[in-house]
């Protein structure tokens, strides 16, 4: 079995600071393999992060997020900056495996050292992220990259777990996929900055972009500040320019008007809930369940030899959360 | 640390634009619990040693159906070394004559497979290297 050495995260931080991609990638492995990035890793990235612009892409399955995201970075690269990406896909429910196929898209962006990209599975996480996201942005953040890109899965109606990692959400949509957009106009389109009406060369265009603005239009709490919406060709190109520009601008907007602070306020109050949740099951929950888990009871709970709820209660009393009356 | 994924890099390296066996072969490692990082096709060593140093793979697969694998498999294995990240085993497989495979395992290829080999051997052969 190949042995892989583990020096230390401190190590590895000083190293990814230099531009290290391997270093880098074991640090993200890391907050991976732990779910989310431990106290150990997060006290020492914690006074390195907070000057990237987290972007996040999202949009139904096959809307071109990938293509775009490559024409995205390049724009930035133009401009010299250090570009970070985060690739998220979806991992199996069954078996856990996932195919992660963003780089596809992305090829020419692999020998570029100013570049980073990341592919992650979701590992089991429903809301188009995976949990580890947030460590893995802070790990990049911390080693000089700025923009960062995260790319969600091919979402639905309800993914918006991007909101909480982003500081700023681009929603992608494409012509064709219903006569009111159906297919974003739920939650997702509720946590758009920016809209993008990508392969515009097709036909229908059009009137996805007005669909789009119509149902803006109608968010009262919008009305002052209509999110742009912008059409462009990933593939060929076109409009690339403008939409990076535009998200720019809503940074400005956003810095100037301090609503970028919120919601890094919110985002980490949001990190820190999952944190601690993550550790009390860790430490906490997981080894009472093991002493007396519900496989173990099923039959006896569905032959009513025991009731389950006497269980549960059971299991709380050993955390020491007695009398609990929600 | 208990959830570490072995994440299995898969390229087709070189200009033949055949990627069928590439695509089956992540398929198949998908459904075996493996995280795998598809690149596609006509990928230079370069990009591909680049790419498996920026997503921390565990292991390299690629497939060669050009002839050009006596050149392809030694590169790779020497640009790992530059990189001092020779613990990224590298497999493959494709049209490759059984004379040449001797001289690519001596180069450090761990494992190659020809036509006809069973998937369940490309499984066995990353489970039995990275049994739990």
């Amino acid at each position: 079995m190949p042995h892989k050495e583990q020096p230390d995260f401190q190590d590895l931080l000083a190293r990814g600071q230099e531009g290290d991609r391997r270093a880098i990638g074991r640090m993200i492995s890391r907050v991976e393999a732990s779910g989310v990035a431990d106290h150990v890793m997060m006290q020492q990235l914690w006074a390195h992060i907070g000057r990237a612009r987290v972007v996040g892409i999202t949009g139904p399955p096959g809307a071109g997020k990938s293509t775009m995201t490559d024409r995205m970075v390049k724009y930035w690269r133009k401009k010299d900056y250090r570009v970070g990406v985060i690739a998220v896909d979806p991992s199996s429910p069954f078996t856990g495996g996932a195919i992660l196929g963003d780089r596809v898209r992305m090829n020419d962006l692999a020998l570029d050292t100013g570049v980073y990209i990341r592919s992650m599975s979701t590992r089991g996480q429903l809301g188009g992220l995976s949990l580890a996201c947030s460590g893995a942005v802070s790990v990049l953040d911390a080693c000089g990259y700025d923009p960062i890109l995260i790319e969600t899965v091919g979402v639905g109606q309800s993914e918006v777990a991007v909101m909480n990692v982003a500081d700023l959400v681009l929603v992608v949509s494409v012509p064709g996929l219903g006569d009111d957009i159906q297919a974003i106009k739920a939650g997702i389109l509720e946590i758009g900055d920016v809209f993008a009406v990508n392969k515009a060369d097709l036909p229908g265009a059009d009137r996805t972009a007005r669909e789009l603005h119509i149902m803006l239009s109608m968010n009262p709490e919008l009305s002052a500040d209509l999110p742009p919406i912008l059409m462009l060709s990933a593939e060929q190109n076109k409009g690339v320019e403008e939409l990076c520009e535009s998200v720019e601008e809503r940074f400005s907007l956003m810095q100037n008007s301090q609503e970028l602070i919120m919601r890094r306020n919110r985002r980490l109050e949001k990190e820190l809930m999952a944190y601690i949740q993550n550790r009390l099951y860790k430490q906490v929950l997981s080894p009472a369940l093991a002493n007396d888990s519900f496989e173990s009871n099923v039959e006896a709970f569905r032959t009513n030899k025991r009731n389950p709820y006497t269980w549960a209660e059971n299991i709380l009393k050993q955390i020491q959360i007695e009398g609990s009356t929600p | 640390m208990a959830d570490k994924k072995i994440r299995i890099l898969i390229a087709k390296p070189g200009l033949d634009g055949h990627d069928r066996g590439a695509k089956v072969i992540a398929r198949t490692l998908r459904d075996a619990g493996y995280e795998v990082i598809y690149t596609g096709l006509r990928q230079s060593p370069e990009q591909i040693v680049a790419a498996a140093i920026s997503e921390d793979v565990d292991a390299i697969g690629i497939s060669v159906l050009s002839g050009a694998h006596g050149y392809l498999f030694p590169r790779i294995i020497e640009l790992l070394k530059e990189q001092n990240a020779t613990d990224i085993l590298l497999f493959g497989g494709g049209i490759i004559p059984d004379d040449d495979i001797p001289a690519l395992k001596e180069a450090g290829v761990a494992e190659i497979f020809t036509p006809g080999a069973p998937l369940a051997d490309i499984t066995n052969f990353l489970s039995s290297r990275y049994a739990s």
